[in-house]
């Protein structure tokens, strides 16, 4: 009788962990808003399918997009990227590092008098081609400029 | 709970150059704790978007491998110096934060 009471009570003691772990799970907040973000696009473990989640396939080569990094990032982790866009009608900028793992960092949508011009700061896993894809009048150009990465390097 | 922005926005000429400085430890997920062996879960700014005067003029998804402590540099034709700067973020945590500057 005694045991018949201690695995009842064992039972219910492990439907409540679950229940809770359940109810935890739920109130996670964040997961509406993961939905409007382009995850597709930024967990592409290639270029080629990340331009195509972004819809920037087919990018012609411009000229009139200016790419300024350092030639040699001593430090991975943090790279300076600053992209002008001489593009009339420059509505988005897109930043893609070819060797990452996921190679596109960041997609800016600029409006309202917003100029074609970004600067951040982005990490680098090697040695890379920075490519920058921009949207102009419903078309498409990009620009590529590598970068050495020398982590742990001693500045070369 | 994140910390304050750093926002600074000037004037010059018609244009209003922004520099934005955000505290984020931009987490890529890829990374192993030292100490225990264990990945480092991705936490990591998802949503920037800016307003200048009530007017969007900057919207931005971040993917994994924007820097540490991100810093954001734009720069806006038409703006007015007093006119008002919002910026937002809103990490896949959930976690967000909006702070305001002035056009100087």
């Amino acid at each position: 009788m005694k045991q018949t009471r201690r695995v009842f009570l064992k039972g219910t003691g492990a439907a409540g962990t679950v229940a809770l772990a359940i109810a935890a799970g739920l109130l996670k907040p964040g997961q509406v808003l993961a939905a409007e973000w382009n995850k597709a696009a930024f967990e592409a473990k290639t270029t080629a399918d990340a331009l195509k989640d972004i819809s920037a396939s087919g990018a012609a080569k411009s000229a009139d997009i200016l790419i300024k990094t350092p030639d040699i990032a001593e430090n991975g982790a943090v790279v300076p990227v600053e992209v002008t866009s001489k593009i009339p009608g420059t509505t988005d900028i897109a930043i893609l590092a070819e060797q990452n793992a996921n190679p596109l960092i960041a997609e800016f949508t600029l409006a309202s008098g917003a100029e074609g011009f970004v600067s951040t700061r982005i990490k680098m896993a090697k040695t890379s081609n920075v490519t920058v894809v921009v949207k102009a009048g419903g078309k498409v150009y990009t620009a590529s400029k590598e970068v050495k990465v020398t982590i742990g390097g001693c500045g070369g | 709970m994140a910390e304050p922005m750093k926002i600074r926005a000037q004037m010059q000429g018609d244009t209003a150059d922004v520099k934005v400085l955000m505290n984020h430890i931009m987490e890529t997920g890829l990374r192993k704790d030292a100490k225990t062996g264990q990945m480092i879960p991705a936490h990591f700014i998802q949503h920037v978007d800016v307003t200048v005067g009530g007017r969007t003029v900057l919207e931005a998804q971040w993917g994994y491998a924007v820097a540490k402590n991100p810093f954001l540099g734009f720069k806006v034709k038409g703006a007015k110096a007093g006119e008002k700067i919002v910026v937002n973020w809103v990490d896949n945590k959930g976690d967000k934060r909006t702070d305001e500057a002035t056009i100087a």
